[in-house]
């Protein structure tokens, strides 16, 4: 996903400030640069780049007028917070702008949960991202949701940062 | 038939064991105190004779070998090392050399032979004597076509374990679990199966779409799992043989964490609608959900009791992850766990008296307890272990356990006193093991 190159920006600053059980505040995010360079690890896509233009109503356009595709949760929680409000909320504005794209809204968990429960806590997530989005005026039928539990995370380590990075919803758009 | 000396070894152990819920308290530090010294040679053969297996005096030797294993990683017997054997003749083979034996140190003597028949499939023969008393004390035959001559061996095992310890057989069986590999990022997960002892390992799936948690039904040519297929994550029933699977349940929701019951009638399964998951049952030939959970809580982790009456699951309407037993209809739920610690994926022991879990605080550890939720004890110290599955005798519980930072996953087992932990091998990495019930 494009939004790890924010990621790697963050995590100096993610690694000073986490608390067990808390959520970090992390900075207001700039909007990402059109050309982006891949991430390190194999599932980062290709850059999507035409130099300095973005295709309007493409994933990249998406990140750039939202700042970003992911909003965090505390350790076992999936409430949304004025944090995520604030980024669902530019979610919300740039699908209302493309009301023809359809979007998958993942949930994902850190790995200190068993397999079962964390599929449960991945699809609270989404869900929560999802219903915040509806209250923002985008069609129901327009999102679908799918949990990863902990088999997809971002970050490899164990450790508070690592499962920060990986207590995540991603709305992911069509590219 | 009298045992008297070697009984007094087992007994020993075996107290420990003991489905009694005070005993489960003794605190087993270290290994086994005393494993059986038992003698295992190679098994003889009337003639020798070619076969798509081997000829049958190599088999003989590679029975020997797997009894050998077999007894060797259950803990509970110390099988003399090839240099304090002798070769079997044939002749000998259900008279033995007692003098010899005696000498040797071994208590116990396995001996047998195989033997090519006029239709093509094998005999194998399997002695159990008893050295000290210089009698033999069981004895048994098992007809299989070449392709199975492990299983023959496994039943051998099975004899003897069973005679000499009062436990259920349980070494000729098989595990469905899922093989993994790859980056911790993009983990490839596949479903294989294996005997329990690791050979005829193959795999069942491609690497393709992300394959959870799988479960053998009762007939062992069936099973149930969840896959990521069409990035539409669902449980679905496999034909081993054939290949093919089929949806359980068309629902626009994810479904998980699917079990048979005893009977193999029906399966328990998650479903998450809307944010919420609960507990449901389908007939495992498909049709209407019915709904058995409605807590806002998740409810997930679903098995049944060996006699299908009751479920365990887990759930955290308390606000933390702990057991429940309910009956299989969805009625009467209560509270099992209240050890101060949070507990998930409970499966019901097949003996029907214990309850293991995976305990979570500060890491993963496997556990178990009684029905009731008495006596609780925690059985391994890795860093993650988690996912316990019972042997079919309800005596050892495979598990798998996770590496901190690598986030590599290996399957292990230990006797439900807490002994004899040991890696399962596998040809990659392995979680999510669900051990089969004994195949015929």
């Amino acid at each position: 996903m494009a939004h790890l190159t924010m990621r790697i920006a963050l995590v100096s600053a993610l690694a000073l400030s986490v608390a067990a059980c808390s959520k970090k505040k992390v900075e207001e995010l700039p909007p990402a640069p059109a050309t982006t360079a891949p991430a390190a690890t194999p599932e980062a896509p290709p850059p999507a780049t035409t130099g300095t233009t973005t295709v309007p109503g493409s994933r990249a356009d998406f990140l750039e007028q939202a700042g970003t595709d992911t909003i965090h949760f505390g350790t076992d929680l999936y409430d949304i917070d004025a944090e995520s409000q604030g980024i669902l909320t530019r979610q919300a504005a740039w699908l209302t702008k493309y009301p023809n794209t359809a979007a998958t809204i993942e949930g994902h968990a850190d790995e200190r949960g068993t397999r079962e429960y964390n599929l449960a806590l991945g699809d609270r997530r989404a869900n929560a991202a999802k219903n915040f989005l509806v209250n923002a005026g985008i069609s129901a039928s327009r999102l679908s949701v799918i949990s990863y539990g902990k088999e997809r995370p971002v970050a490899t380590g164990s450790d508070e940062a690592s499962w920060a990075q990986n207590r995540r919803a991603v709305t992911v758009v069509p590219n | 038939m009298r045992l008297p000396l070697a009984l007094s070894y087992l007994a020993a152990m075996l107290v420990l064991a003991a489905p009694a819920r005070a005993q489960l308290e003794v605190d087993i530090t270290g290994g086994i105190a005393q494993p059986m010294p038992i003698a295992i040679p190679g098994m003889s053969t009337p003639s020798v004779a070619n076969t798509p297996a081997g000829d049958t005096a190599s088999l003989g030797q590679r029975v020997a070998d797997i009894v050998t294993n077999d007894l060797k990683n259950s803990g509970l017997f110390n099988p003399l090392p090839k240099s304090a054997l002798q070769t079997v003749s044939q002749s000998q083979s259900n008279a033995p050399d007692y003098m010899f034996w005696t000498q040797s140190g071994a208590q116990a003597l396995v001996q047998g032979f195989v033997q090519l028949n006029g239709d093509g499939s094998l005999t194998v023969a399997c002695y159990l004597f008893d050295v000290l008393a210089k009698t033999e004390l069981t004895r048994n035959g098992f007809i299989v076509q070449p392709a199975q001559w492990r299983q023959a061996a496994h039943k051998c095992s099975d004899m003897v374990y069973t005679r000499l310890t009062g436990e259920g057989p349980y070494f000729n069986s098989r595990v469905v679990y899922v093989s993994e590999t790859g980056p911790k990022t993009n983990r490839t997960k596949r479903l294989a199966i294996m005997d329990q002892d690791g050979a005829n390992h193959r795999f069942i799936t491609n690497g393709q779409t992300i394959v959870l948690t799988p479960r053998f039904a009762p007939d062992r040519q069936t099973l149930v799992y969840m896959s990521y297929t069409n990035n539409r994550p669902r449980i679905y029933v496999y034909d081993v043989g054939s290949g093919s699977q089929r949806l359980v349940v068309d629902q626009p929701n994810m479904t998980f964490a699917p079990r048979f019951s005893p009977d193999g009638r029906s399966i328990v399964f998650s479903m998450a609608v809307g944010g919420n998951t609960d507990l449901y049952r389908v007939s495992a030939s498909g049709g209407r959900a019915e709904r058995l959970t409605t807590s806002p809580g998740i409810d997930t982790g679903a098995s049944y009791s060996p006699d299908g009456s009751k479920i365990v699951f887990e759930s955290d309407r308390s606000g933390t992850q702990q057991l429940y037993v309910m009956n299989a209809d969805g009625s009467n739920q209560n509270r099992i766990s209240f050890g101060g610690g949070r507990y998930a994926t409970p499966v019901w022991s097949p003996r029907g008296d214990l309850i293991a879990f995976t305990r979570i605080g500060g890491g993963f550890a496997v556990g178990i307890m009684g029905i009731d939720g008495s006596g609780e004890k925690v059985l391994t110290n890795g860093w993650q272990d988690e996912g316990p599955s019972w042997s079919p005798n309800g005596r050892v519980i495979m598990f798998f356990r996770t590496g901190q930072d690598s986030g590599k996953a290996d399957l292990w087992s230990v006797d439900l006193t807490g002994v004899n932990e040991r890696p399962v091998p596998t040809p990659l990495d392995g979680s999510d093991p669900a051990w089969g019930p004994l195949l015929p």
